[in-house]
């Protein structure tokens, strides 16, 4: 994506310890330092360490960004059926909606883009807890937010040592995915 | 210049601390802010600097004081529980006269409240949570790159006029990462706090001083001296003479409040000639400046006033800049806790509160109903 880009909001939902946050770091940081556009990401999570609601925010702009969450966002992640109740209504109306299909049943539009993320994550690594890799992998190559060697930068930077190959292949996972996914706008 | 980087607020905040010369943390960790404190842990050791968990935000504070004291530049970081918890270390510190920052990320209160969860609810506490009359000094960063740079002031405030510094970092701001490039060290300027020059038999850490801020001499350096929580005089020795409690009062009071115009740090945009002024700080700020601009595509005339420091409170500054202003609009993450001191200024009738106290960020479109709703 070249064009110049005035806010595009991307939204990652679900549960506490499914790696939202960090993937919400590592778009924003590929975004920002390595492709060397704007980014900002927030995030808000309730007090567990794991499971209750948790969503990472990411807002990506060549100007400046003022207001850090989202207002319509461009793009909803969500690996919850919680999370895709809650937060759909907040979706453009042109805007993408991903769910992994193992966790959301109810869809509440024929335009959302099913995908069983966390089983090619398990398919990929034999992890689960790489899931969010995928996901980052699909709506990053879906949407040409951000160039494919910056995300796989960011993504060896941040994720905990040794575990750079799988989340990696996890990533590709996700990205050739969207290649065979049906073109959005 | 140093290459940009993606930092968080509370991380930015620990390394502005850092680069002031901070060389202490005392302190016990609490969400929203343990980052600062898990940095400070990593980090200071390699600066020669020391990292202490103590046993509460009591002791935390009652730490870093000591430090002050032996003449190291000391901070901790809490958040509203442990904020409460310090309010008489903060008193204390007031009362000697100690330098130090004490970081408050603010969270949904009162009492526990909601941990995660964003507020501004701490700011009447920053001012009055601990008893008696004193001076403070508060500061609120609406940034990332302003939690480093409003830290670094923060502790060049306190070491300049002998005073605890609150820095109000809400929990969005704290939170949020932001592509930052941060000053290499030579362009911080990096003030120290004034040492006695005369002999030991002659110093008075309370007594006058040009700019009522006597010089403070880190113990064990050979100068003998008593510090009191207690009403004292020139000496430090506890006294109950009016004609030395007065004049202390007075002179604290005058130390900050003489200063007011080289302490108070605020950014006026688009002022000149709006009818709407929004007053705004922290991260509702940036809900103000999105709000502002969708509302000047319509060709209205709205100004932002965001304020870095909230105390000691920009009084002049909010008076000249909404002097002709027909409407100020006041959005805070609590019930109006500044928009009292604005309505104390410019007046009840023209001001506008937008308020939220349910652990969201107040969204652009709620400042924009309250600039177009009558």
């Amino acid at each position: 994506m070249k064009t110049e880009i005035d806010r595009y909001e991307i939204r990652l939902a679900g549960a506490g310890g499914q790696g939202l946050i960090l993937a919400g770091i590592i778009l924003a940081e590929a975004v920002a330092i390595y492709d060397g556009r704007n980014a900002i990401q927030t995030q808000s999570y309730g007090p567990e360490a794991r499971g209750g609601a948790s969503r990472a925010e990411v807002i990506i702009s060549d100007g400046p960004i003022h207001y850090p969450k989202v207002m319509h966002a461009d793009v909803l992640l969500a690996l919850s059926q919680e999370a895709c109740d809650k937060y759909f209504f907040d979706l453009k109306p042109d805007g993408i909606l991903i769910v992994d299909s193992g966790h959301v049943e109810r869809l509440p539009s024929s335009q959302a883009l099913r995908l069983p993320i966390m089983q090619m994550a398990v398919e990929a690594t034999g992890r689960p807890l790489t899931a969010n890799m995928v996901a980052l992998g699909f709506i990053s190559g879906l949407t040409q937010i951000v160039s494919r060697p910056s995300l796989e930068k960011a993504v060896t930077a941040r994720v905990p040592k040794g575990t750079a190959e799988a989340n990696l292949k996890a990533l590709a996972a996700g990205w050739d995915a969207a290649e065979g996914a049906p073109k959005q706008r | 210049m140093t290459t940009p980087k993606m930092m968080q607020g509370n991380e930015a905040c620990a390394a502005g601390a850092i680069a002031a010369g901070c060389r202490f943390f005392g302190g016990y960790p609490i969400t929203p802010s343990t980052d600062i404190a898990e940095y400070m842990a990593r980090e200071l050791p390699k600066h020669g600097g020391v990292f202490i968990q103590m046993e509460d935000e009591i002791a935390g504070l009652a730490a870093v004081i000591g430090a002050s004291v032996g003449g190291v530049k000391a901070m901790t970081a809490t958040s509203g529980p442990g904020f409460s918890l310090m309010q008489e270390n903060i008193g204390y510190a007031a009362m000697a006269e100690i330098p130090c920052v004490i970081v408050d990320v603010m969270r949904l209160g009162p009492s526990t409240g909601r941990p995660t969860s964003p507020s501004q609810g701490d700011v009447m506490q920053a001012r009055w949570g601990t008893h008696g009359d004193h001076p403070i000094i508060a500061v609120a960063p609406s940034s990332v790159d302003e939690c480093f740079g409003l830290t670094v002031r923060a502790f060049n405030l306190s070491e300049r006029y002998r005073t605890p510094v609150i820095l109000l970092i809400d929990e969005v701001v704290g939170h949020l990462r932001e592509k930052v490039t941060l000053p290499p060290p030579d362009q911080i300027r990096v003030l120290e706090r004034l040492r006695p020059t005369e002999p030991p038999e002659w110093y008075k850490p309370y007594g006058s001083a040009p700019g009522d801020v006597p010089a403070l001499a880190p113990f064990g350096s050979g100068y003998r001296y008593h510090i009191t929580g207690l009403h004292h005089d020139e000496a430090g020795f506890p006294t109950e003479r009016v004609d030395e409690v007065r004049p202390w009062t007075r002179r604290v009071f005058r130390k900050i409040k003489g200063n007011v115009q080289h302490i108070v740090r605020y950014e006026a945009e688009g002022v000149e000639g709006a009818r709407t002024i929004v007053v705004a700080y922290g991260a509702v700020a940036r809900s103000a400046r999105e709000a502002i601009k969708i509302a000047r595509a319509k060709r209205r005339k709205v100004g932002l006033l965001r304020l870095q420091t909230l105390w000691p409170f920009p009084t002049r500054v909010v008076s000249e800049v909404c002097r002709n202003a027909q409407r100020v609009i006041v959005p805070e993450m609590n019930l109006g806790q500044m928009a009292i001191e604005v309505e104390r200024i410019v007046g009840d009738r023209i001001v506008r509160r937008v308020n939220r106290i349910d652990g969201e960020l107040i969204t652009p479109q709620e400042i924009l109903e309250a600039m177009e709703t009558k």
